[in-house]
């Protein structure tokens, strides 16, 4: 009873001052200042960006590419794809934690966190159709009668775009608030839950999928990072990939769009962010132990001794170790400075892990080695680039870091 | 959605079912009107290094000549401008030729990694290639243990070249053009089983003439191409620690588990959440 009547009473009090028509086109118009440091260098890299990728199809992949007939992949599938897919992995651990768990104390930051999630996603996917050699063709794989259901590609393909919609469900409600539409609200934010256990389970199999795209190229990956359990080392190393990337993403947006926050919300986001080093921690530990037994399990010492060998021990002990230290010691003494280096050791970490197994580990003793041009370089900041003004652009219209609007909290 | 314990044993039940068939689905029974996989057995004994065959192929599917031949010292390589390359091998036993294309395996990761089915393993034998399915992701060569399908990076319509056994030849009854206009007779196609007895014979009737080894029989779970050699395999350049069994067993046990978990794991996540909403609950209390 209570709960429609102050819900009609809200819907009353929109109906008269607000004109969704101009209010729209206000929020069009851009905020914030124009000539940032961040623009200044952004703009021209994503022009130039745009140039290559009109070269690109213009005059194939191999005008803007060092790809070669035995290193078919390059920088952008193991940067863009497989190890951005890895640093998005927070949005599903995090809904996970809040939903699933119920633990409300990181509720603040899942919005931010599905929406990088959701754009990151959208992003990569489309970077990978600029690495498809004839990309109109993507339809056989959504529509056609040609599904190739024994492919590991086909089944993260399908788990991309089914986990994208679920990503956009979990975000809606914030859309449904900037509207000003109570009644879409309502039936969206009613779809989360199902959204977010349907997107877990998604983000599970996707996310196993990318290390298992790699089981059939068993002759082509250094022996030290192939092996059979990659689907299950590429989850759990997801685990503190996404979480770390929350922490460094956190530190940022607090800085950037400090206007969008309240006084409390500085302190309770140290108390979140102290949390999840914690997780981190704990999930760095799991991942580790498990390197370890594989490395003695493949039998693999006759490979330390050589300049890979290094390679590997640099990863393993310089950017999984150290770093897992690192949050174990900081999150119990609250040293908030040192989670967040113990954040980026981490994501470099994954950034090395992800190009050893699919860049740098392939054809790693092949006569000419792939190293990549300076156009996939570009391009590649150019995704980055595109996908940070739309997640500020977003942010500083829509309740992603402030709170919602009174009339959600009313209608409830 | 509400799950009760009924409607959690009929999922749990349709899981299994699922499984189970999957299973039995890809160990059925042969037909009658199977037909058996076509190979070609390349007799490197025999092969004079002549490369005549890369003329043919070249002729046969449309390509440019090639503009160099076999020479000692030089790996030549298939591209996307030409299907087969004969190379020279300086070897215990002297120079020794070796036809390298395609060795349409009887279970391609080629054909497993393609998600259009552009990739696709014939009934009659050969590993064809599609154009009109393919999307140009290049997930083939990366699975590919040969590293055979070839890609035309500067295109704007890509294609991918590999051997495709000439099979619009030999489906009309026809064999395909190296094996046809090969002059030394170092080339042979027909039914991969007979082919096999035949690699045999001759290893048999001529021990100091060929190593004991048929590369292919086994390899990547055995293959289309089956080679015959005066000296080990090793020599000849060939990836000799290739798997016995085939690649796309190596991804079977993760794609069967896809069906199990997308369809418990949900119903767990439920339970989860149901079960500390109530312990939430009673503390609040």
């Amino acid at each position: 009873m209570n709960m429609t009547t102050s819900y009609q009473k809200n819907q009353e009090a929109e109906k008269v001052p607000f004109n969704r028509f101009r209010y729209l086109l206000n929020e069009l118009k851009p905020k914030g200042k124009i000539f940032t440091p961040f623009n200044v260098i952004s703009v021209p890299i994503m022009l130039l960006g745009l140039y290559i990728i009109y070269i690109r199809f213009t005059q194939g992949i191999g005008a803007v590419t060092n790809l070669t007939q035995d290193v078919p992949w390059g920088l952008w599938i193991a940067f863009d794809v497989v190890t951005g897919v890895a640093f998005a992995g927070g949005a599903y651990v995090l809904v996970f934690m809040v939903y699933i768990l119920n633990l409300k104390k990181y509720k603040p930051i899942v919005r931010i966190t599905v929406l990088n999630g959701f754009l990151a996603y959208l992003f990569y996917s489309g970077a990978l159709l600029l690495d498809l050699g004839r990309p109109l063709s993507i339809i056989n794989v959504i529509i056609g009668n040609n599904y190739g259901v024994s492919s590991v590609l086909f089944l993260v393909g399908w788990h991309f775009l089914l986990y994208m919609l679920a990503l956009l469900l979990e975000f809606s409600p914030a859309v449904a608030e900037w509207l000003h539409a109570p009644k879409l609200r309502k039936v969206l934010s009613a779809m989360t839950l199902g959204a977010v256990i349907f997107g877990i389970t998604l983000s599970v199999l996707h996310q196993s999928g990318i290390g298992a795209l790699f089981l059939m190229a068993k002759d082509k990956i250094h022996p030290l990072w192939y092996n059979a359990y990659m689907p299950l080392m590429f989850v759990v190393s997801s685990v503190f990939a996404g979480l770390a990337l929350i922490i460094f993403e956190g530190s940022i947006s607090h800085k950037v769009f400090a206007d969008q926050l309240d006084k409390d919300s500085h302190k309770k986001h140290d108390s979140i962010v102290q949390g999840l080093s914690k997780i981190c921690t704990l999930a760095m530990f799991v991942y580790l132990f498990m390197t370890i037994i594989i490395f003695v399990h493949e039998k693999n010492w006759e490979y330390l001794n050589t300049p890979m060998g290094y390679w590997y021990l640099i990863e393993i002990i310089g950017f999984v170790m150290l770093p897992m230290f690192l949050f174990f010691y900081s999150s119990r003494n609250g040293k908030m400075l040192l989670i967040r280096v113990a954040a980026i050791l981490t994501l470099l970490g994954i950034l090395l892990n992800r190009l050893n197994v699919s860049m740098i580990g392939f054809k790693w003793d092949a006569a000419v080695r792939y190293v990549p041009s300076w156009q996939e370089v570009v391009v590649t900041l150019t995704i980055i680039f595109i996908e940070i003004w739309v997640f500020r652009w977003i942010v500083r219209r829509m309740p992603v870091l402030r709170k919602s609007p009174d009339w959600v909290h009313e209608s409830k | 959605m509400d799950i009760n314990r009924r409607n959690f044993f009929k999922i749990a039940g349709l899981t299994g079912v699922a499984v189970a068939t999957g299973k039995q689905l890809v160990a059925s029974p042969e037909k009658k009107d199977d037909v058996e996989f076509y190979g070609i057995l390349y007799d490197s004994v025999l092969c004079k290094g002549c490369a005549g065959c890369e003329i043919d192929c070249a002729d046969a599917n449309g390509l440019e000549y090639p503009e160099d031949g076999p020479e000692v010292g030089v790996v030549r390589k298939t591209n996307e401008k030409q299907r087969t390359v004969v190379n020279a091998k300086e070897t215990s036993k002297g120079v020794v030729y070796v036809k390298t294309q395609c060795m349409h395996c009887n279970e391609p990761a080629c054909g497993t990694a393609c998600l259009t089915q552009a990739m696709h393993k014939t009934r009659e034998g050969a590993v064809i290639w599609r154009e009109d399915k393919c999307m140009g992701c290049r997930y083939c060569m990366v699975s590919c243990p040969f590293d055979m399908p070839k890609f035309e990076y500067h295109s704007t319509n890509p294609v991918i070249q590999k051997c495709t056994m000439c099979y619009e030849l030999t489906q009309q009854g026809e064999e395909p053009a190296c094996v046809y206009n090969c002059p030394n007779g170092a080339l042979k196609y027909g039914p991969r089983r007979e082919l096999l007895a035949e690699a045999r014979r001759r290893i048999v009737e001529h021990p100091d003439e060929y190593h004991d080894h048929i590369y292919g029989e086994h390899e990547a779970g055995g293959t289309g191409w089956l080679y015959l050699s005066p000296v080990p395999f090793e020599e000849l350049g060939f990836n000799t620690n290739i798997q016995k069994s085939s690649y796309p067993a190596l991804t079977k046990g993760f794609i069967s588990s896809i069906a199990p978990v997308d369809i418990l794991l949900p119903a767990l996540l439920l339970g989860v959440h149901e079960a500390t909403k109530q312990r939430n609950h009673n503390e609040e209390e």
